[in-house]
């Protein structure tokens, strides 16, 4: 199965309906996307196919051939969704965070809060209450500066 | 664990033919959309069949068009291409709504209306939008299409008339007339199982309102056209606990608040009452 | 330099975790990796007759009791719990055998035949033989104080069980040591010496033998209290067995199924009370279902009566509590820790007591809130940082309670409160018996923090830093704390309780004092120049006011008391009575915020647990099994589930507190949930259980 990972094409030679999750984590050895239920539920697992946020434990390895995944990996610690997680408290204990930022690439620079609500809606977090989430979204969109 | 896929082998056809011929000489096949259920079974060890038929690939499937006032949707078309699409918006705003209370994003990216349909649960979100629309399933196998109207589309509890040789094509919706409800009551906001899921079209004074209800029977039901029905009567209709899953935290034998409530409160909108939740 | 308490400084592994590079266990191999499965008991009572292997076991390690070379516990308090079944099985997911494979295929199709012998289960907690604990609290004369009462308001409360869904499910990795005669054990886990103790009762290994290191934890609410030592210990002896690393990682449906949850509860109130509304009497009676065996339920019924009563004063209280066996999963540690289900009880107690005296809800809490210098049910004197009536005051006057309360009169919308409070630390002697260390290490480039308490996502970390930071006036960055690694770091206790802060950063400030006096003029960098390394060594120390009788129940049973405030309005949905809260008001008064934004993400996360707690989250038990053991079928909140939520600290010092600070952790959970029902009183519905699921707001009708 050929496709491109992180911006880099790649070759995995696996059975074809392996979960993308698997794949991503076992045969690529990139562990920062998450198994939370392994049911679609959770949102633990999301990466982004094509740019559009999908759960990677329902996607069989077939689909994403010729495709572009993006994994946390892939952001290379420097978008400000990244950051700004870290300086509002969006990551408390961290599992959800990967698949929560992913899924918060797709819905764009400028969010309404509306929009990051229901965007996020398949994101389990058992942690924060989601609010630091929201915000941390919001103020990465408005790239500010943290006075510390 | 997760369940194995060792012992299960992927067909990928080049083209919708090629599909229909492998279906025919090399099956059975389990045909294989978006896998938001596939995979949910495989872990449960309730994935049966070895064969699998990747249909992910065929664009043809995805297509959408209106021909002769009937607006055609490819069974690949995912609920996030039908929440877009400015056809499903104007003439079939319901499916949208549904569309939107399916799952979260992530599900939307890639669950497909054809794996709605196929998989048959009572407690499919589309499936009362088609049951009121008036849809018409396509199927096709080698042999040529044939049309299946969706009324007639399921036999029994998770039953469809799909033979094992055939394929859902696409779902077709003549233009409505009237009105447009969906409403969902599920057991949380977001990304929920539907308790209760209905879908009405009012098509103004002298027909009666076609109202069609999932979550309440083994498969969707219809209310009968013959007349408006009073809320009694639906009350008493489909009150009767039927669960189709077997662990839904939702009262299994005991009365069904949602459905007495909210299928009044949608005959009310469907005969005129102002109200939210009118699409 | 600018100081970090107090300061939202950047959490100590926010970068790894944002970036996808902490390591999770799950991220972690080992060469040699075998994969683990435990084999469970599906009947919930009855003996096991017969097991047999009725496949190719080439390649399978397959433990059973009989390889345990220790004694079969897991041990805890009571020591009633096998790691492995032997015979008798008293639940339905009860462990009996570990098997152990290389390949996960072969290990998942691997067809382990058990018959049983079938028991008669018992799930009725008031009808058990077997009581694990109960506990008596006698405060003056309850005759009495009935007969001073100008009435007589009696109520029963149920609360369900909880499930703590943690987004990383339990799971280790255990290697063996060359010789066989040792191992460690890397896992997820909030104890990790709680783990090391269990493993060396189990494997009759020598401590330093055992070592356990604590991985990146993606969430634990208590729900990794006590559970990791069962499923490291099985892990260990599949390692032992085998002579290679094993590594069992529970999936979601098992986890559900066979870990701990919340106690369920009912409890019992009888309450005397003068036409004006001032407490003459309270007779509370609170019964907890334990499960199959004692885990931490003698720990869960403490905490839960000795909060029983509420932040309220009364001079004639008595408070019966007992938690009893039942067949079902043992419950366990969750959030709260028995303070939610009686703090539940006793604040819908008191929203029906107002309703039935005609009085406002907000006068009759004032009335009888603790004030300083009263005592309460154990006869503990207040001081001045108990704030009852000011997060009342502070939480009515936000949200303008008396007038939304008759704005929404006759609405399909309700606005409720609830008023509660929570000790910080382990009860009265608890906190000696553990007494905890912590050390503090200088090194060239800074100070390095030894502590066995864990970073759980509450941030541990980041706050123990920032106390040590400032009161050795050095700057936050260089300031590391030491991965929970029981060969390199003290036993500090476990993290639970809300502790951490208030016990484990004041030890740790003691030793930062004292190596601030040490060092002088000079940088850590000199002095280890200068002197070499430096290792300083502190343990708790109970301050000697307090005073506590484990026998009578008497005396002050925790060092001090968050206070804390919910308001509520939510909305019923008059065509399928599904309860939507719209908006949430919360006053905390916690001494001090370390760092203001984790105590409020604390608050937060707690208070949407206790939302989902009231509304959604229901364990269905079919024949003592969870039946909803799936992320599909057991619900928590999500974005569109959960409100907005206005979050107040206020700050009334502890003494004995690192920066006045008491604990957080746990309070915010304790509100949710009578707020809510409050709320739904107000809008017409006489509920007194929770979930209040639209079925059953329904079935208690409108009036």
């Amino acid at each position: 199965m050929r496709f491109t990972l992180n911006g880099r094409t790649v070759r995995i030679d696996a059975h074809p309906m392996m979960r993308l999750l698997d794949a991503l984590r076992e045969q690529c050895g990139l562990t920062g996307t998450k198994e939370g239920c392994g049911e679609g539920e959770c949102g633990a697992c999301t990466v982004l196919v094509d740019r559009r946020p999908v759960n990677s434990c329902l996607v069989p390895l077939a689909h994403v051939s010729g495709a572009r995944v993006t994994t946390i990996e892939g952001l290379r610690g420097r978008h400000p969704l990244q950051q700004a997680f870290v300086d509002f408290g969006g990551a408390q204990c961290g599992i959800c965070t990967p698949g929560m930022i992913l899924a918060a690439i797709a819905l764009g620079p400028k969010p309404s809060r509306e929009a990051v609500r229901t965007g996020l809606a398949g994101n389990i977090c058992r942690c924060t209450g989601y609010h630091a989430i929201y915000e941390s979204v919001e103020r990465a969109g408005k790239n500010a500066r943290v006075r510390r | 664990m997760p369940g194995s896929v060792a012992d299960r082998r992927l067909l990928t056809p080049r083209s919708l033919r090629d599909a229909l011929r492998m279906l025919d000489a090399e099956g059975p096949l389990t045909p294989m959309a978006g896998c938001t259920d596939l995979y949910v079974a495989l872990n449960a060890g309730e994935l049966k069949g070895t064969g699998f038929l990747n249909l992910w690939p065929l664009e043809p499937l995805r297509h959408m068009a209106v021909r002769d006032g009937v607006l055609s949707i490819g069974a690949l078309c995912t609920y996030t291409d039908l929440m877009r699409s400015r056809l499903v918006q104007k003439r079939v705003p319901m499916l949208v709504a549904a569309a939107r209370e399916v799952g979260g994003p992530q599900i939307q990216n890639r669950g497909t209306i054809g794996g709605n349909i196929a998989n048959a649960s009572p407690a499919g979100d589309t499936l009362p939008v088609l049951a009121a629309a008036g849809a018409t399933i396509v199927l096709e196998s080698i042999r040529g299409p044939r049309r299946v109207l969706f009324t007639d589309f399921y036999t029994a509890y998770r039953r469809t008339v799909v033979g094992p040789d055939e394929l859902i094509t696409a779902v077709e919706i003549p233009a409505i007339k009237g009105r447009q409800w969906f409403r969902k009551v599920g057991t949380r906001a977001a990304q929920a199982i539907s308790k209760v899921v209905m879908a009405a079209v009012d098509a103004g004074p002298g027909e009666a309102p076609r109202i069609a209800i999932g979550s309440v029977a083994p498969t969707v039901v219809r209310l009968p056209r013959t007349r408006p029905p009073s809320p009694r009567a639906q009350r008493s209709s489909t009150c009767k606990g039927f669960c189709p899953t077997r662990s839904c935290p939702s009262t299994m034998c005991g009365p069904r608040p949602s459905t007495g409530g909210v299928s009044r409160r949608t005959c009310w909108r469907a005969s005129g009452v102002r109200g939210a939740g009118r699409c | 330099m600018l100081k970090a308490v107090g300061r939202n400084v950047p959490r100590k592994e926010g970068r790894d975790k944002v970036s996808g590079t902490s390591r999770y266990i799950d991220d972690l191999s080992f060469p040699g990796l075998l994969h683990a499965r435990t084999i469970r008991s599906t009947i919930p009572a009855g003996a096991i007759a017969d097991i047999s292997f009725p496949f190719d076991t080439n390649g399978f390690t397959i433990v059973d009791f009989n390889d345990i070379p220790g004694r079969n516990i897991v041990a805890l308090i009571d020591d009633d719990q096998p790691c492995l079944a032997e015979r008798a099985i008293r639940h339905v997911a009860e462990p009996i055998l570990i098997l152990a494979h290389e390949d996960r295929d072969r290990l998942r199709t691997a067809d382990v035949r058990i018959a049983y012998r079938g028991g008669t289960p018992n799930y009725d907690p008031s009808a058990s033989p077997l009581c694990f604990k109960s506990i008596a609290i006698d405060k003056g004369d309850l005759d009495a104080g009935m007969a001073a009462a100008d009435e007589i308001i009696e109520g029963e409360y149920r609360v369900g069980a909880q499930e703590q869904l943690y987004i990383e499910p339990n799971g280790v990795i255990a290697v063996p040591a060359d010789d066989g005669q040792g191992v460690t054990v890397y896992g997820s886990m909030q104890c990790p010496y709680y783990v090391h103790r269990a493993l060396t009762v189990l494997l009759g290994f020598p401590d330093e033998r055992v070592r356990v290191v604590q991985t990146e934890t993606g969430g634990g609410f208590g729900g990794k209290e006590e559970y990791p030592s069962m499923i490291a210990g099985h892990a260990a002896l599949a390692a032992l067995k085998a002579r290679r690393p094993v590594k069992l990682v529970y999936d979601r449906g098992e986890d559900m199924l066979a870990t701990t949850k919340r106690h369920p509860g009912v409890i019992r109130h009888r309450t005397g009370v003068t036409r004006d509304g001032r407490l003459t009497a309270m007779d509370i009676d609170v019964l907890l279902d334990g499960g199959a065996y004692a885990t931490l339920s003698a720990v869960v019924l403490s905490r839960g009566v000795l909060h029983a009563s509420g932040p309220y004063r009364c001079d004639h209280v008595r408070i019966r509590g007992r938690v009893m066996m039942t067949n079902t999963p043992p419950n366990g540690a969750f959030r709260g820790f028995g303070a939610p289900q009686t703090q539940f009880a006793v604040e819908v107690h008191m929203e029906r007591m107002a309703e039935q005296l005609g009085l406002d809800p907000v006068k009759l809490r004032d009335r009888n809130a603790l004030r300083p210098g009263d005592t309460t049910a154990t006869g503990q004197t207040l001081g001045a940082d108990c704030s009852a009536r000011e997060v009342l005051r502070e939480a009515v006057k936000r949200t303008d309670f008396a007038r939304r309360r008759k704005a929404l009169a006759g609405t399909n919308r309700g606005i409720g409160l609830s008023l509660f409070f929570h000790g910080s630390g382990f009860t009265g002697s608890g906190e000696v018996k553990l007494a905890s260390k912590a050390s503090l290490a200088l090194t060239d480039a800074g100070v390095r923090v030894l502590v066995g308490s864990t970073e759980i996502g509450q941030g541990t970390r980041t706050m123990l830093a920032q106390i040590v930071a400032d009161t050795l006036g050095v700057p936050y960055d260089t300031v590391e704390v030491n991965a929970a690694d029981t060969s390199e770091v003290p036993d500090s206790g476990p993290t639970v309780a809300s502790r951490t802060c208030m016990v484990v950063g004041r030890i740790l400030q003691r030793c930062a004092e004292d190596m601030r006096a040490r060092l002088g003029r000079l940088s850590p960098r000199d002095y280890v120049k200068r002197h070499g390394p430096l290792v300083i060594t502190k343990q708790y120390e109970k301050p000697p006011e307090i005073v506590w009788d484990e026998v009578l129940y008497q005396g002050d049973a925790y060092g001090s008391y968050g206070w804390a405030c919910d308001v509520v309005e939510v909305e019923v949905d008059p065509a399928t009575w599904q309860v939507n809260p719209v908006k949430l008001t919360s006053v905390h008064e916690i001494g001090k915020a370390i760092h203001p934004r984790l105590a409020v993400g604390q608050i937060q996360g707690g208070t949407a647990q206790g939302l989902g707690w009231a509304l959604l989250e229901e364990v269905v038990m079919r024949d003592g099994r969870m039946a909803n053991n799936s992320f599909t079928n057991y619900i928590v909140p999500t974005t569109l589930d959960t409100p907005d939520m206005e979050i107040v600290l206020l700050e009334r010092p502890y003494r004995h507190g690192p920066f006045g600070a008491k604990g957080v952790g746990e309070m915010p959970i304790d509100g949710p949930a009578p707020a809510v029902i409050n709320a739904l009183r107000h809008a017409g519905y006489d509920l007194r259980e929770i979930p209040a699921t639209p079925e059953r707001v329904m079935a208690c009708g409108s009036r």
